[in-house]
């Protein structure tokens, strides 16, 4: 009898582990993967939820199985037998959530440094960062040292400026769009200046957020991979239209990058280095952005917003 | 049950019962001040409530339609702020902590009844004020009233109106909790330790102590923010070069414990609700208890995990990640414990036991998207999206709100004298439950494919599961219904309540129904511990009151 139980038991939790594994690979919860981040972000999520579906599975399992297993049968008014504790099972039940979120703050850590561009914490299953492939004269610790792996070491640096309730990305040439314009390939380094209130800038298909902060400049890297259009989405409460500010980003090939920038950047010195490109929506014509930035350029760059 | 039930038809004097009039007094009967605190809340939930179903009606179309988008901003900020500080905080500490606490550890009343009573009272001016600014235009910077937007708000006033409602209602929620870690550790019955308590007592006094160490930073915040916002100081407002993101700290120092606050005490009245429904002991008293205190050290470290994306340091990241990961462990430990004691048990499948199980069934789920969201990169995407307001209403409602019901039908009986309709609370469970996850499991994706959160417009792309919630919604609202009218009609006309209707073993089953004015006509007498289930009781008192 309990040789059987067992035996169950191992074949339901085998089932909930397949569960599992299937649900984080098909989960499907997730919008397209556009850049070099997102792939990373995909792979922790899908470990995640995997894990977090069969606990799922287990938890309401049991639940389930006890109200109908258990529930008292009619003209039965005796106690059922007590059972006050069980050491070695509460040791169980402490033990391996303890050693379950430890490993999943390493491997988010892991993950958390590998998009930010910043070194990896060595996994022994990950060798692709082997330290010895960055040993350098410069004596940095290997822990903290870019990974060999990252394309470009310098990041295609661009200003954003986030106001209510519109995004200003500036280019060389005099060039401020409504719509961010990125090459594939390339890392990009976007520079935050918040003109008003908090902001956030938020593209999903990046999996990547950061507010904007009125007098404190934020900044956010990622490398896009997959051309098409995105929407910006300001993720961060600024006021009435919030919901509506929103802007488009299109990543690019290079070579289409290239010809759009050159294509603005001519239409910027015809019209006076003024010209705001791009669509804008949905409440910011090109007249109050241009207004907008040029207070924001007579402050020297600096914070401008008076309140009466 | 071979005892006689008196029948009390409508008017006639239950022996004990409270005349209505007396809840409308300055009384310091901690019984009295309870239910007030229930009712008046529970009226606070309604309201509430009714600012959800605006909101959700709003979100039926993916157009800004309804209203224009700046009231919008006002409803969820109301929404939340009432949901919070006027329901679930002040109902599981000032009601179920009131009612409950003197009569399981066997005392008069509270330490400080005069207390009691102003911190109940306090509740009056601070609601009048937060309900006021509807008429001046409400704060609509949501509930957190982030700085710069809280400063350079076009709702100066109501913003002015919601700091000080917040000022007032926390001071009270101050005053109760002195009162609790007094009453719990000095007030004791002869013979009862710390470690015979009920659960319910050691997780109210884990609230109550982080009430003391958390709420004082809110006060603080909240005074700097009045300052800039009324006196054009620079605390906060980058302009003079203050800093927002201090402000955050703060209120997050505050409002992370506050979460727990909010869910430690429905932690107790679970752990009151399953044993006798189960009739079998608590599964791992001692481990229950211990988790509750380690919930309120880790508790208190993990506020920045709301900051993840606030340009904080890595560092800074990186420790309260892990400090919110460890949480999961004592909470996982309480959520096992539960589910022990349910196995083997012989399960009376009524509403406070189906409530309990709906609880930690719902729980569940909040608890493993919330270590989802404690991991820094899976936050940083989902932060400020619906996924997270799908997480605490997983938390708040599965958790806190069905713990609230379970622990309403639970002890009616023994508040009101009377039993409730079971047909009709089976009724209200199965709609809540329904209209439940219809309206936030889908929030889950929403937020994932990319919708933030505090929007009156969306991507059209989104229309059909927002439709999803917006029908839970609804189906939510129905739910109240039954409930209200059960509640109602069996205060006043239902059957008679015996003394002890559950066989439940803790103290406050030992006096009548509803309790003397000071708990127990003689002294009471504490005859077994409090979950000492499946032993013989024949002889004994408790059984046969």
């Amino acid at each position: 009898m309990k040789r059987k139980t067992a035996f169950l038991i191992s074949i339901l939790l085998a089932l909930v582990v397949v569960a599992s594994i299937w649900y984080g690979r098909h989960h499907g919860l997730l919008p397209a993967a556009a850049g070099k981040e997102a792939v990373l972000y995909d792979r922790l999520f899908g470990t995640l939820i995997g894990i977090a579906f069969g606990l799922f599975l287990i938890v309401q399992g049991v639940l389930i199985y006890s109200l109908i297993k258990f529930r008292r049968k009619p003209g039965d008014t005796a106690d059922a037998a007590p059972m006050h504790e069980n050491l070695s099972l509460e040791l169980v039940w402490t033990a391996v959530p303890t050693v379950l979120v430890m490993w999943v703050a390493i491997y988010s850590f892991d993950v958390y440094t590998e998009m930010r561009g910043t070194g990896a914490l060595m996994m022994a299953h990950q060798h692709h960062h082997a330290p010895v492939m960055v040993a350098d004269a410069s004596g940095t610790s290997p822990l903290f040292s870019p990974d060999a792996t990252t394309e470009v070491a310098e990041p295609l640096a661009l200003e954003v400026q986030a106001m209510q309730f519109a995004w200003i990305f500036n280019y060389p040439g005099d060039v401020a769009s409504a719509e961010l314009h990125v090459p594939t390939g390339r890392r990009i380094r976007l520079n935050f200046a918040a003109m008003d209130v908090l902001h956030a800038f938020w593209v999903p298909e990046l999996r990547l957020k950061q507010d904007t902060i009125p007098g404190t400049p934020t900044h956010l890297e990622f490398t896009p991979q997959k051309t098409g259009e995105y929407s910006v989405v300001c993720a961060e409460l600024c006021g009435s239209y919030h919901g509506g500010m929103r802007a488009t980003m299109v990543i690019q090939t290079p070579e289409e990058y290239q010809a759009w920038l050159t294509e603005q950047q001519e239409l910027a010195q015809a019209y006076d280095g003024s010209m705001i490109a791009g669509r804008l929506e949905p409440s910011l014509d090109a007249g109050q952005i241009r207004q907008l930035q040029s207070r924001f350029m007579a402050s020297g760059g600096h914070l401008n917003h008076s309140h009466s | 049950m071979t005892q006689v039930i008196p029948h009390y038809p409508m008017g006639d004097a239950q022996p004990n019962r409270t005349p209505w009039w007396t809840y409308f007094t300055f009384s310091t009967d901690h019984k009295v001040i309870g239910i007030q605190y229930l009712v008046t809340t529970f009226v606070f939930y309604l309201i509430g409530g009714a600012l959800a179903a605006i909101i959700r009606t709003e979100l039926a179309t993916p157009d800004s339609d309804l209203m224009p988008p700046e009231w919008y901003n006002g409803m969820f900020t109301m929404h939340g702020t009432v949901m919070i500080f006027l329901w679930i905080v002040p109902s599981v500490t000032g009601g179920f902590g009131n009612y409950l606490v003197p009569l399981m550890i066997g005392a008069r009343d509270m330490a400080f009844p005069f207390l009691n009573a102003l911190a109940f009272w306090m509740i009056v001016p601070g609601a009048t004020l937060l309900m006021g600014s509807f008429f001046v235009g409400p704060a609509s910077t949501g509930w957190t009233a982030y700085p710069p937007l809280s400063i350079l708000t076009e709702q100066h006033a109501g913003q002015i109106m919601w700091i000080f409602s917040l000022l007032i209602i926390g001071t009270s929620s101050i005053l109760a909790a002195v009162n609790f870690v007094v009453t719990i550790w000095s007030m004791r019955m002869p013979g009862m330790g710390l470690f015979d308590m009920p659960l319910f007592c050691w997780a109210t006094l884990a609230a109550a102590i982080m009430v003391l160490t958390s709420t004082p930073v809110l006060a603080g915040a909240l005074i700097l923010l009045s300052f800039d916002l009324m006196g054009g100081t620079n605390f906060f407002n980058p302009t003079g070069g203050g800093d927002p993101v201090v402000y955050q700290h703060l209120f997050w120092f505050y409002s992370h414990p506050a979460v727990y606050v909010m869910i430690l005490p429905v932690f107790g009245i679970v752990s009151e609700v399953l044993p006798p429904h189960a009739r079998k002991p608590i599964f791992g008293y001692k481990a229950i208890a211990y988790s509750s205190m380690m919930i309120c050290a880790l508790g208190l470290f993990v506020w920045a995990h709301h900051m993840f994306t606030s340009g904080t340091p890595d560092w800074l990241r990186i420790f309260f990640m892990v400090a919110t990961l460890l949480v999961a462990v004592p909470t996982g430990i309480k959520v096992f414990s539960w589910m022990a004691t349910l196995w083997g048990g012989k399960l009376r499948l009524e509403s406070p036991l189906l409530f309990a199980v709906g609880f930690i069934s719902m729980f569940v789920v909040g608890g493993l998207s919330g270590v989802m969201l404690g991991s820094a990169p899976i936050d940083i995407h989902v932060h400020d999206t619906y996924f997270v307001v799908g997480h605490f209403h997983y938390v708040l409602f599965g958790g806190s709100v069905f713990g609230i019901y379970a622990g309403l039908y639970h002890w009616f009986p023994k508040m009101t004298g009377r039993m409730f309709n079971e047909f009709w609370g089976k009724v209200h469970f199965v709609l809540t439950f329904v209209g439940f996850n219809l309206c936030f499991l889908p929030m889950h994706i929403l937020g994932l494919m990319g919708m933030p959160r505090r929007v009156a417009q969306y991507d059209p792309q989104f229309t059909t599961i927002n439709q999803i919630c917006t029908f839970g919604a609804f189906l939510l609202a129905i739910s109240t219904i039954p409930f209200l009218v059960n509640a109602v009609y069996s205060w006043l006309w239902g059957e008679a309540a015996p003394n002890n209707p559950w066989q439940a073993l803790t103290l406050e089953w030992t006096t009548t129904s509803p309790p003397h004015p000071h708990n127990w006509e003689g002294d009471p007498v504490l005859e077994t511990g409090p979950y000492d289930y499946g032993k013989d009781y024949s002889q004994s008192s408790l059984v046969r009151h």
